[in-house]
C-alpha cells in the first residue's frame, strides 16, 4: 500500500450519521483533487448500536477493497464508545484519535490508556447544538478531521459543503449556514492538549 | 490529482449502486421491471425515482417477485422494448427458470447484478455463488473490479446483448462495490445515447407486419439444434465483445478486454481472479515487483463466454497459477474458475504450470493483503520446486474446525 494512502475510521452509533460523514467526508475530499474511498461496515441496523464506516484518501488510484484495519486517525462521535468498543485497535503508536468530548485530551489518553499526543479533542455536540441547533456531531467532526490530517484545503471544503447543503437545503438557508459554522468552529477548537 | 480519461467526463464520488443507476438513467431502457433486494436494492430504487420525477420516460414495472420481474422483463423485451432489470443472490435464484427462458427465446436483456453469497445460513453480504450458480443459464457474464467498470460495462452491455441476441448480466462485488464510494468519471447523456443508439430488433412480437412465433414446443426434431445455435452464440459473443470494447475505447478512452493482463507479460506467478479483490491483489503484485518477484494477475471480466482460447496462450509462460474462487461448487472436485481455467489450459496442450485453487471470501469474509501475499508466497515456492502444489481446494481465512 502506498505511504502517502491516508485511512480513517468514523465510530458512532446508528442514527449518528457516521455513514454520512464518512459519504461526506469523501466527496469533499474529492473536490480537493484526490482520490477518495468511503464504505459502511454493515450489520444489523439498529438506532444506537455501534457502527463503523471508513474512507481512504490518496494521490494515486485506489485499487485496494479490503478492510482498514490499521487507521491513520479514528473519529470517534460518541465518547460512550470508549467503554464497550475497541476504538483504538489498529492505530499503533502514530495514529490519531478525534474524540467529541468536553474532557481533555490528557483524560481521554488515561482512559484509552494510550499517548496523549496522539488525542484529539473537539466539543462537536455542544459546537452542533449551537450553531446548527440539534446534537448530530458528525458535520463539525469533518471540520476537526480536515485540521488534525492537515494537508487538506478547509476552504475547498466549506465550499464545496456549502454547494452541496444548497442543492439540498435550498428552503431552509439557516441549515447551510449552521452546518458551515459546525465545521468552521471544529476546525477552529480541536485541539490536543 | 484525479484526472478524467475522456476529455468531456465528469468526475463523481458515487458508490457502485449509483453508478448503475446512472448507467440505466443514460441508457434509458423502454422498459424496467424489478424487484428490490438487498445489496442490489438501491440500484431499482434510484431508478424508480427518475421514472417517478420524469427524468427519464422508461416504463417502471413494481412487480411481486423476481420471478415475475425476469418474466416481464422478458414480455417486454419479446415485444420489442429495450428491457433491463436489477436483483441479487436469492432474487437471481427465483428468476431461475426464467434465466433459461431469456436465453434460449435470444432475448436481450441487461441484468445489473450485485453478487451476493446465497442462504442457508442466511447471509447479505458478498460473494460469487449466485451469478457462478447462473454460469450455464445462457447469460453473457460481465463482472467488474470497481465502480468505474460496473459503469462502462453498463453500457457496453446493452451494445452487446443486442448485437450477440443473448442476455448479459453486469456484476459488482455486494457491499464491497456496491456501497463503496469511490472517485468514477461518468460521460455525458448525450455521448452514452449515441453509443448505445436506438434498439431496432430484427423480430418483435408487437410487429404485426411480420408476426412470428416465440416459444413454442420444441422436441426431439429441432431443440438440439436451437440448443446448439444457443451455445454458438455464446462462443461467438467473444468477438463481439471485443468489437464493442474497441468501440467504446474510440468513444470514451478507456480500454477493456476479455480479461485483463496486470503485468502478466513476464510473469512467473501468477493468481487468476474475478471482480474486487483483483483490485487489492494489484497493490500486492506492486509490492512484489518492488523487490523483484516477477508477479502477476489475470482478472477475468468475461466469465461467459469464457476466453479460453486466449487465456491459455497468455498463461502458457507462467511456472505458478492460483485460481481464486468467491464461490464454491460443492461438487466434490474444484470451484467453477479453476475448472475452466485448467481445461482452457490442458485443451491446448499446455501442462507445464502448476495450478492450485483457492476458495476465498464466502458470506463477506474478509480477503486482504496479507491473505494474497501467502498465496503468492506459496506460488512462489511451487515455482522454485521447494513445494508441491495442492492436489485439494485450499480455503483462504476460514476457520475448519
Amino acid at each position: 500500500m502506498s505511504a502517502k494512502m491516508i485511512e480513517v475510521r468514523w465510530h458512532g452509533r446508528g442514527g449518528q450519521g457516521a455513514k454520512t460523514a464518512a459519504l461526506l467526508f469523501a466527496e469533499t475530499v474529492m473536490v480537493t483533487g484526490k482520490y477518495i474511498q468511503a464504505f459502511p461496515e454493515y450489520g444489523p441496523e439498529r438506532m444506537g448500536a455501534p457502527v463503523q464506516s471508513f474512507n481512504r484518501i490518496s494521490e494515486d488510484p485506489i485499487t485496494i477493497h479490503s478492510g482498514i484495519t490499521s487507521p491513520n486517525y479514528v473519529v470517534i462521535l460518541d465518547p460512550s464508545l470508549m467503554e464497550s468498543v475497541p476504538v483504538t485497535d489498529g492505530i499503533g503508536q502514530n495514529g490519531k484519535i478525534i474524540v467529541n468530548t468536553s474532557f481533555s485530551p490528557k483524560e481521554i489518553a488515561s482512559q484509552l490508556n494510550i499517548n496523549e499526543a496522539q488525542v484529539y479533542v473537539v466539543n462537536a455536540s455542544q459546537i452542533a447544538q449551537e450553531t446548527i441547533g440539534k446534537n448530530i456531531p458528525n458535520t463539525p467532526m469533518l471540520g476537526a478531521l480536515v485540521k488534525v490530517i492537515g494537508t487538506l484545503d478547509i476552504n475547498r471544503v466549506l465550499e464545496d459543503t456549502k454547494t452541496k447543503l444548497t442543492a439540498k437545503f435550498r428552503h431552509k438557508p439557516e441549515v447551510i449556514d449552521g452546518n458551515i459554522a459546525s465545521i468552521k468552529r471544529a476546525y477552529d477548537e480541536v485541539k490536543n492538549q | 490529482m484525479i484526472k478524467t480519461v475522456y476529455s468531456k467526463g465528469k468526475l463523481v464520488a458515487k458508490t457502485g449502486n449509483e453508478v448503475m443507476a446512472e448507467a440505466m438513467r443514460q441508457i434509458e431502457p423502454d422498459v424496467v421491471a424489478a424487484y428490490p433486494i438487498t445489496p442490489a436494492t438501491e440500484i431499482v430504487q434510484i431508478f424508480s425515482q427518475f421514472v417517478a420525477d420524469g427524468v427519464v420516460k422508461s416504463k417502471y414495472v413494481a412487480v411481486e417477485s423476481e420471478h415475475s420481474a425476469m418474466s416481464a422483463t422478458i414480455a417486454a423485451c419479446a415485444a420489442g422494448a429495450r428491457a433491463m432489470t436489477g436483483t441479487s443472490s436469492q432474487g437471481l435464484c427465483l428468476m431461475w427458470e426464467m434465466l433459461y427462458i431469456a436465453s434460449g427465446l435470444r432475448l436481450p436483456i441487461v441484468m445489473a447484478e450485485v453478487n451476493r453469497a446465497i442462504s442457508a445460513p442466511i447471509n447479505i453480504h458478498g460473494d460469487q455463488s449466485d451469478t457462478m450458480g447462473a454460469r450455464d443459464s445462457g447469460w453473457i457474464q460481465i463482472y467488474s473490479e470497481n465502480s468505474q467498470e460496473a459503469y462502462d460495462n453498463m453500457i457496453q452491455a446493452v451494445k452487446i446483448a443486442e448485437k450477440a441476441k443473448l442476455p448479459t448480466m453486469v456484476t459488482t462485488d455486494g457491499f464491497i462495490i456496491s456501497h463503496c464510494m469511490e472517485v468514477v468519471e461518468l460521460y455525458p447523456d448525450q455521448d452514452v445515447k449515441t453509443f448505445v443508439g436506438e434498439y431496432k430488433p430484427e423480430r418483435y412480437l408487437l410487429d404485426t407486419k411480420k408476426p412470428y412465433t416465440l416459444g413454442s414446443i420444441d422436441l426431439q426434431d429441432y431443440y438440439f439444434e436451437h440448443r446448439y445455435q444457443l451455445a454458438q452464440a455464446m462462443r461467438d459473443a467473444k468477438n463481439i465483445i471485443l468489437d464493442i470494447a474497441k468501440d467504446f475505447e474510440q468513444s470514451f478512452g478507456r480500454k477493456y478486454d476479455l480479461y485483463e493482463k496486470y503485468k502478466l507479460e513476464d510473469a512467473e506467478i501468477v493468481i487468476v481472479v474475478i471482480g474486487s479483490a483483483a483490485g487489492t491483489a494489484k497493490v500486492v503484485v506492486d509490492e512484489l515487483r518492488a523487490k523483484g518477484v516477477k508477479a502477476g494477475i489475470l482478472k477475468i471480466r468475461v466469465f461467459r463466454p469464457f476466453p479460453v482460447e486466449q487465456i491459455a496462450k497468455d498463461l502458457a509462460h507462467v511456472k505458478a497459477i492460483a485460481v481464486m474462487d468467491r464461490a464454491d461448487s460443492c461438487s466434490g472436485a474444484y470451484a467453477p474458475l479453476y475448472s475452466d481455467v485448467v481445461s482452457s489450459l490442458y485443451s491446448a496442450g499446455i501442462v507445464t504450470p502448476k495450478v492450485e485453487n483457492y476458495v476465498y471470501g464466502l458470506g463477506g469474509r474478509e480477503i486482504n493483503i496479507e491473505h494474497i501475499m501467502q498465496i503468492y508466497d506459496n506460488l512462489g515456492k511451487i515455482a522454485s520446486g521447494l513445494q508441491k502444489p495442492s492436489s485439494q481446494v485450499e480455503y483462504v481465512n476460514v476457520r475448519k474446525k
